[in-house]
């Protein structure tokens, strides 16, 4: 029985030194005076390997997603007589809650693992302890760059995500499946409003861009310098990562989509 | 050689996503710089109820769209509804005769503003009210009158 609550104990004081752990490495890589000579390359760089790589999967992803949640909308909007809606659905449940947390996911699975790969690689060949000798902060050296360009990152994946998905939904919808494409835009436009669902779209992403490469990079820096550490470290920010945006995503706005969804469906169902 | 591939593929990156960000903005949420743009004068009303009626909702003249309701706020003392209205500079017509209503587009739709404008010489102001105005017609009330006048007939 002792020997349980011992083992809670050193449970809660892992995590709890871990947040601590993970904190003083987003406060030493992002702090302090910003490095000109290098930093623009370095950051330009990062951009490249977290955004641009993460390119494809996002936009291929995102295209199929628009399409099946066009097809699965319709068969249950033409119920009730009300595939007019198709646009409002689609686009609401896109911009507010799936785009984000979407491209959050594959952008953890695409980006965040390679970032603590790479991180935790150079770890166990000691490249970071050999710029430390040399006198490179490694936080500021590796870290920035790659904290700062996932966090640019991901906001630009999680909208072209949501355009694609989209132009996706139109494909299917309405080149496909015949809705009529001046209501499927007009009940688009007049439901969806810019601040309240596009900007709150962005600032999810900012706040899972910030949250998945700082969990990245930190689980890369504090990976134990092995090979079964490194993958262990890799599949924990998947893992983390995921779970963390997942959790994140349930705050806002539940109450509103479910509102406007019970809205539209009685309107097309009474009135058309 | 590299280095230029690079920046590149990443100025294509961004681009990318600031289009898409552009067509969510424009096309997807109905955001309008011309709207901004325009010059408005500002009109206000008095309703005893004005439902469901929302700020950015249509103001309308026969249909057209000829404002915005900008502002919906309570008089203290009356303590009916008061809503300001933006209306575009070109329609300088509405006279101080004029009727604003709420209607509903649609029977569960979304609620606007319908000016019918009167024969009055003298037209409204900037910061105008408009005296006559006819409220939201709620859809329980009616149905209430109905049942009421069902059950009184039988």
């Amino acid at each position: 029985m002792v020997k349980h609550i011992q083992a809670l104990g050193a449970w809660g004081l892992d995590v709890t030194s871990g947040f601590g752990r993970a904190t003083l490495v987003w406060w030493r890589a992002l702090w302090g005076r910003p490095d000109f000579r290098d930093g623009p390359r370095l950051f330009l760089q990062q951009i490249y390997f977290v955004g641009v790589y993460s390119l494809i999967i996002t936009v291929v992803s995102g295209v199929l997603i628009g399409m099946v949640l066009a097809l699965q909308g319709y068969t249950v909007l033409v119920r009730f007589g009300a595939e007019s809606a198709l646009g409002q659905f689609v686009s609401l449940t896109l911009l507010r809650e799936l785009g984000p947390v979407v491209a959050a996911l594959l952008f953890a699975g695409r980006a965040g693992s390679a970032l603590t790969a790479e991180i935790g690689l150079m770890k166990a060949t000691e490249q970071l302890a050999s710029m430390e000798m040399i006198g490179v902060d490694p936080l500021r050296r590796v870290l920035r760059p790659r904290l700062l360009a996932g966090i640019l990152s991901m906001p630009l994946l999680a909208q072209i995500f949501n355009a694609v998905a989209i132009w996706g939904a139109v494909m299917v919808g309405v080149h496909w499946l015949g809705v009529d494409a001046g209501s499927f835009w007009s009940n688009m436009q007049s439901a969806v409003d810019f601040s309240a669902d596009v900007v709150n779209g962005l600032v999810k992403s900012v706040v899972f861009g910030v949250v998945v490469t700082w969990i990245a990079v930190y689980q890369g820096y504090d990976s134990v310098p092995t090979s079964a550490g490194i993958s262990a470290a890799t599949t924990r920010t998947v893992v983390h990562s995921s779970l963390a945006v997942l959790a994140l995503d349930f705050f806002p706005h539940r109450r509103d989509v479910r509102r406007d969804l019970i809205i539209c469906l009685l309107h097309n169902k009474l009135f058309h | 050689m590299q280095q230029r591939q690079l920046e590149l593929a990443v100025g294509v990156f961004i681009l990318l996503g600031i289009i898409a960000l552009a067509f969510l903005a424009l096309k997807v949420s109905g955001l309008s710089f011309q709207d901004a743009r325009r010059d408005t004068y500002t009109v206000t009303a008095e309703f005893n109820n004005i439902g469901g009626l929302k700020p950015r909702a249509k103001v309308s003249i026969a249909g057209v769209t000829v404002g915005q309701v900008t502002n919906i706020g309570l008089d203290p003392l009356s303590a009916r509804a008061v809503v300001s209205m933006a209306i575009d500079k070109d329609v300088d017509y509405l006279t101080t005769d004029s009727i604003a209503g709420i209607k509903t587009a649609g029977v569960l739709g979304e609620q606007y503003i319908s000016i019918s404008v009167g024969g009055a010489p003298d037209v409204l102001e900037d910061g105008g009210k408009i005296r006559d105005t006819q409220s939201a017609v709620i859809l329980e009330d009616l149905i209430g009158k109905f049942m009421t006048s069902m059950g009184s007939k039988e």
